[in-house]
């Protein structure tokens, strides 16, 4: 059955690529053809209506650098193709990649959670470049290397060390940590204990959260009672998907701020940034999608943004020669956040700032003035060359 | 006493003579523009014009000043006497910069968010033509022989180069990450390009359209990330060049027969743009953070003055 559907889609995919293949002969332009492999997800839980859910987080930045990226290639002769693949909720991912794969993509955008994007990776036996432009996961960047996979989003290690260095920068040196009911919330509370412990900062108390998620009964009563600790200067909380985060703010024993998932955030994009002619970038895409971007639009340009980077500099359109020169020193990539971005050849993770945003204002861009490095001062930033096990 | 008076009489002429030359700055946030006496060091008065204003240049006659009020999607026209405004150009939307060409007839002007060049007709205040070129075009030059109009594009990391006769793009030149500002020396033979991204500056030949020189910046003590060169400008005998950069808060001073850095001048805070005095003895910086602009005196390549002008000083033109 799978065999008979498989042929019933290969025929024609392949009558398609040679029809495309013969269109590039007979023009003078290369191609670059980029696969975009996404799932369908779930609208999920939420504290509140106010923000709404968004399901083409990711694509539509991937649109945008298409259309940048030809922009530039009707100069340099070239014609990038976005090829988008979002599997329905419940679909096998892993045959999409198969799919794909034999379509002939070596350039695959993967925007998947951590669990999936392994099984992906392990199909792909060094045939494709892959840029993970979801995952956060700390173990891809330190232990668990995955081969041929560039991560895009700064990793929870990377968040919660921008974090600690404008803790220090404040002197808010004692931290009260809260922490979530879900494993990624647990994943968060390890990256900010690294933190805490890198940039010396004393955690004088860690409560788990485990209270029902009604506002009536939790906003007002609980919290006042839950954060009755010892004496601290912040609050950091961990709570990924937004449970009940957002409830701490204001209603905390002391008169403390909040930061962590909800608060005063670590992200790699936010609506408030416009410096470093961010405030074009934000345009354009809102001309684009009727929306601000997200961190994994952001994400998204960017991936399609270094291909182009890549194929612009070196004229070459062959995934293995992409890999070789992003992964190389001469790659340097305009990110709208005043340092050109690279990756770490270690552990395929892209060198950046990371904004500390508010939800109306841009508090700081660490790394921060006075955090040094022997390299560079973007890998004050998440795991070191020295402290991760990645080649 | 004869001679005295005479004295007096010179000496009062000098200074009348220095004082004629007035320096104005956009305000980017104060959607205004300074006026500044350069010579008493003295802000004189500020005056409103518009949303965003960044560009800014003087007509040849000298008697109107071209502003491009970014937000307002326009350029408009001041009289440069009266600092009233008395027009407006159709400019496209979002106009960063613009230039005009050395007969004064055509004004060009990038549109950053529409990937475009608009070309406009100054007698007849018309757009006549939009180029369409790469992605955040931002600088922009035409060659002191009015032949070729230069518009670099920030994020196609490209100088295009536009036939100014048909208003099409002849040549691309493949350029550092994230160009800013471009200059061509007094006779037409280069073109210097800064990168904001890479820290570098481009030394690009006109007739081969190639990168012969590149030069790079470094200042003890700080971080190669702080490096980020914007304005450059040359000096008519292709002596010096003069290369702003950004947050490093220093003027480079590059020998602009060698292409070595023979000095770094600190100035303000996020130096950006940069201008010469009519005769080439002075130059004039804005610091967008520290919202002032810096005198550098050209004959000793030394700092002599600082000027508090409003908040985020952009652009600079300095009528005689």
């Amino acid at each position: 059955m799978i065999f008979n559907l498989l042929r019933l889609f290969l025929l024609p995919m392949l009558l398609f690529v040679a029809l495309f293949s013969g269109q590039g002969l007979a023009g003078t332009k290369q191609e670059i053809k980029i696969a975009y492999l996404t799932q369908e997800k779930q609208v999920p839980a939420a504290l509140s209506n106010l923000e709404p859910f968004i399901a083409d987080k990711g694509l539509q930045g991937a649109l945008l650098g298409i259309e940048d990226n030809n922009t530039t290639g009707q100069f340099t002769g070239q014609n990038y193709f976005l090829r988008p693949e979002i599997v329905p909720l419940g679909a096998n991912v892993q045959l999409a990649f198969s799919a794909l794969l034999k379509e002939g993509y070596r350039l695959i955008i993967v925007n998947l959670p951590a669990a999936q994007l392994v099984q992906v990776q392990q199909l792909n036996n060094n045939q494709a470049l892959l840029f993970d432009v979801a995952t956060r996961t700390d173990a891809f960047r330190q232990a668990q290397c995955l081969q041929d996979v560039l991560h895009i989003l700064p990793s929870r290690a990377m968040r919660a060390d921008a974090l600690a260095q404008y803790m220090l920068k404040k002197r808010w040196r004692h931290w009260f940590l809260v922490i979530g009911a879900t494993p990624e919330d647990v994943l968060y509370a390890q990256a900010i204990r690294r933190s805490a412990k890198r940039f010396g900062m004393k955690i004088i108390a860690e409560k788990k959260w485990l209270h029902s998620y009604d506002a009536r009964r939790t906003a007002q009563s609980d919290i006042p009672v839950f954060t009755q600790v010892d004496e601290y200067d912040v609050l950091v909380v961990a709570d990924e998907q937004g449970l009940f985060g957002e409830y701490i703010s204001y209603r905390t024993w002391l008169p403390r701020p909040v930061i962590g998932t909800q608060g005063l955030v670590a992200t790699a994009w936010h609506r408030t940034h416009e410096q470093w002619g961010a405030v074009q970038i934000q345009n354009r895409f809102k001309a684009l999608a009727g929306r601000s971007m997200e961190e994994e639009d952001y994400a998204t340009y960017l991936a399609v943004r270094s291909i182009g980077e890549a194929v612009t500099r070196t004229k070459e359109v062959d995934a293995s020669l992409i890999k070789a020169y992003l992964l190389s020193e001469r790659f340097k990539l305009q990110g709208y956040k005043g340092k050109p971005l690279s990756f770490r050849p270690w552990n395929g993770q892209l060198r950046q700032p990371v904004l500390l945003a508010a939800p109306t204002s841009l508090v700081a861009v660490p790394p921060l003035d006075g955090f040094l490095h022997p390299k560079s001062e973007l890998d004050t930033l998440g795991y070191d060359r020295l402290e991760t096990q990645c080649q | 006493m004869k001679i005295k008076v005479i004295l007096l009489s010179s000496l009062l002429l000098s200074t009348s003579f220095a004082t004629a030359e007035t320096v104005f700055v956009t305000l980017e946030k104060d959607n205004a523009i300074a006026v500044v006496d350069p010579i008493a060091g003295k802000l004189l008065k500020t005056v409103n014009v518009g949303q965003r204003p960044r560009g800014i240049a003087l007509s040849k006659d000298q008697q109107t000043l071209y502003i491009a009020t970014s937000d307002d999607d326009a350029v408009i026209e001041v009289d440069a006497n009266t600092l009233q405004v008395k027009g407006k150009l159709p400019s496209g939307e979002d106009p960063e910069t613009f230039a005009i060409d050395s007969q004064g007839t055509r004004m060009y002007v990038s549109n950053e968010d529409d990937n475009q060049v608009t070309v406009i007709d100054l007698s007849s205040k018309q757009a006549i033509q939009q180029v369409a070129v790469g992605v955040e075009p931002e600088g922009i030059a035409v060659s002191p022989d009015s032949k070729w109009v230069v518009s670099a594009s920030e994020t196609t990391n490209m100088v295009h180069w536009i036939d100014a006769a048909s208003n099409e793009i002849k040549a691309n030149t493949l350029v550092d990450p994230r160009p800013r500002a471009l200059s061509f020396t007094a006779d037409g033979q280069q073109l210097w390009v800064t990168s904001e991204i890479d820290g570098t500056l481009m030394i690009i030949d006109v007739v081969s359209k190639e990168i012969v020189q590149r030069v790079h910046f470094s200042v003890p003590g700080l971080g190669q990330e702080k490096i980020q060169p914007v304005g450059v400008v040359i000096d008519n005998k292709r002596r010096w060049g003069y290369v702003a950069l950004g947050p490093a808060n220093r003027v480079a001073v590059v020998n602009a027969q060698t292409f070595e850095v023979e000095k770094y001048l600190l100035v303000g805070a996020r130096v950006w743009n940069l201008a010469f005095s009519p005769a080439q003895e002075r130059l004039y910086t804005t610091n967008g953070a520290s919202h002032d602009i810096s005198i550098i005196d050209l004959q000793e390549h030394k700092v002599i003055k600082s000027i508090a002008v409003g908040r985020y000083p952009w652009g600079v033109a300095v009528k005689p």
